[in-house]
């Protein structure tokens, strides 16, 4: 019974545009208005981003410091090429991502001739590079600052306009299933258990004869190419892409949701995405009503972080789970 | 030739301010094994704590009074925070994290997140002149004071019995235990002291950038980061070294070389160095 659970929560996703439903106080206007429909498709993509730095960090012990660069790679990129060189939106997705995995590949050949705080350090360092690149402007490429808008004349008729913002909305929500078939994908095969190995105990997986070095490229590799896509997709949905995509505190928020949600567990990234995404936006929105510090969504979301891994290690799917089964 | 002079001395300064945030990061590494992400708060406490007290008591008296609060911030972070999640380090990291967004975000909400003017002595907003350059004179109060600390520093570390046991602590902490130390209580110490170091390196920052912003410390950490990583975790004088080298390039880099060149060429370094010497310049953490 419960492996259909995810099944029910897909077609719902999948029908929430047709609902004229209003939620008072979880959502300003109906489902199917198209603010709530964009700060939804958000959620999504965060989920989806959640659960490919999950990938590294909760499946295979990885703790990078760097996957933002990644998801600016793809969004900067894809920007980028439609709104400066013209390029039809397939063409610049079907060169980007290619592009950003090869970029992960260099780099996290780099990253990992080193382990532990070291790794995190030296992805750190990388992603900050990308972030100085970014707001420097180079060429004029990448609107500083301000970021780059998204050129409308470049994209299918079907995406552009408010009327078609469901149609982001599904797209995000392909997005979220692509990672999701992907990294569930690998947890069921061989590989997701030597991974989990390699969190655990690095130098058993490597007396078993396996590279491990070659596995961690590989997954670093993989983590990188989601990132890349889920940045294009974050550029489609927002109209553009911004320096935030870039910083440090974007990489952390992916550590918060992950760890919130309950990090290495099947939907926990996913659901953490989906929930900061929420929060972040939401507490944006109502921010200037609540008094003092509560106006920072930031505020808010690091307290609950620290909280969580105090008394929820397990995150919100842990507390969950601890429920439906007390011991 | 002046500008020689000067970029050396400015690139002096910014390594001043790298060391005294590096040094207290790569103490609290080097002993308890934590990962301070909230170092660049303990910054932000102290610039500010100075910033507000300033106007009220005297520049003199608020200087003390922000060291101390950066001081008095590591001593309860590791209390409070730290100290129950002894030797589970990726928690530890992940409160430093969580620590770090709530607070900077907790001093934007109480003083806005726009930059602050920050005020300063007087006699430090004047230049002198150094053969052709004209100097700002704050440099020579950042290098100053960054070398007094590196010598008290290494006093305290291998002169006085508490310095004994750190030093013994980040080469093997099991060893101290089990001789009968509470090594935790070194850690409260350590924060104390990357704390106030953190507080003298934000009001130092103040007076060298001449504002204040929520996100300042932040933005030092990352190449304090930098800086211990190439130094050596838990080495103070790998920090000194690899801080000046690090302050230099970026200075040399920035001016003759596209903008934002400098802040690449210190990554860059950082990757040679990782891969010629992965444990950093001063290779084991023993020559503290």
């Amino acid at each position: 019974m419960k492996r259909f659970v995810p099944l029910v929560v897909l077609a719902a996703l999948l029908a929430l545009p047709y609902s004229t439903l209003r939620i008072p106080g979880v959502f300003e206007g109906g489902l199917n208005t198209p603010g709530t429909l964009q700060m939804l498709a958000i959620c999504l993509v965060f989920g989806g981003l959640a659960l490919g730095y999950d990938l590294l960090f909760g499946r295979a012990g990885l703790l990078s410091f760097g996957h933002a660069l990644y998801i600016a790679a793809g969004a900067y990129g894809t920007d980028i090429l439609i709104s400066h060189f013209g390029w039809s939106l397939w063409a610049s997705v079907a060169f980007v991502v290619p592009a950003v995995a090869l970029l992960a590949a260099l780099l996290g050949a780099v990253a990992l001739r080193t382990t532990g705080i070291a790794f995190s350090m030296v992805t750190l360092a990388f992603a900050q590079v990308g972030w100085i690149v970014v707001n420097r402007d180079p060429g004029g490429l990448t609107g500083g600052e301000e970021g780059l808008p998204l050129d409308s004349a470049g994209l299918p008729s079907a995406l552009v306009g408010v009327a078609n913002t469901a149609n982001l909305y599904w797209l995000a929500l392909a997005f979220l299933l692509v990672v999701v078939v992907v990294v569930h994908g690998i947890d069921r095969a061989p590989l997701g258990r030597v991974l989990t190995g390699l969190r655990d105990d690095e130098r058993r997986v490597s007396v078993l004869g396996l590279s491990t070095y070659g596995l961690k490229l590989g997954t670093f590799v993989l983590a990188g190419t989601l990132a890349g896509l889920g940045g294009s997709v974050h550029a489609l949905i927002v109209g553009g892409a911004s320096p935030h995509l870039a910083s440090a505190d974007l990489t952390l928020s992916l550590i918060v949701m992950a760890v919130l949600g309950g990090a290495g567990t099947r939907w926990g990234a996913v659901v953490g995405g989906i929930a900061y995404a929420y929060l972040d936006q939401r507490l944006t929105q109502v921010g200037g009503g609540l008094p003092g510090p509560l106006s920072q969504p930031l505020f808010v979301l690091g307290s609950l972080f620290v909280l969580a891994v105090y008394f929820a290690p397990g995150g919100l799917t842990g507390v969950l789970r601890r429920r439906e089964r007390p011991a | 030739m002046s500008t020689v002079i000067l970029l050396f001395l400015t690139g002096l300064g910014l390594a001043a301010l790298y060391f005294l945030i590096a040094s207290g990061l790569s103490l609290v590494f080097g002993l308890a094994g934590v990962l301070n992400f909230a170092h660049g708060l303990f910054l932000s406490v102290g610039a500010y704590a100075t910033w507000w007290a300033a106007p009220r008591w005297g520049l003199a008296l608020a200087v003390v009074f922000g060291i101390a609060a950066g001081a008095a911030t590591g001593a309860l972070v590791e209390v409070v925070l730290i100290r129950p999640l002894y030797r589970r380090h990726t928690e530890q990291v992940l409160v430093t994290v969580g620590l770090s967004l709530a607070g900077v975000a907790l001093l934007q909400s109480v003083w806005g997140a726009d930059p602050r003017t920050y005020p300063r002595p007087s006699w430090a907003s004047s230049v002198t002149s150094i053969g052709s350059a004209q100097v700002p004179v704050d440099r020579f109060l950042l290098i100053g004071t960054a070398v007094a600390v590196l010598l008290a520093l290494l006093a305290f570390l291998h002169k006085t019995r508490y310095g004994l046991i750190i030093r013994a602590g980040v080469e093997n902490r099991d060893m101290v235990s089990a001789l009968g130390i509470d090594v935790r209580r070194a850690f409260t110490l350590v924060f104390t002291i990357g704390g106030a170091l953190a507080g003298t390196a934000g009001v130092l920052g103040g007076f060298y950038f001449g504002s204040v912003s929520p996100g300042q410390g932040a933005s030092l950490l990352i190449f304090a980061f930098i800086v211990v990583v190439i130094g050596g975790l838990g080495s103070v004088t790998g920090s000194a070294v690899a801080a000046v080298v690090v302050g230099l390039l970026q200075q040399f880099v920035n001016y003759y070389g596209a903008a934002g060149a400098g802040d690449v060429s210190v990554v860059v370094l950082l990757a040679l160095v990782l891969l010629l010497r992965p444990s950093g310049l001063a290779r084991t953490a023993a020559t503290v």
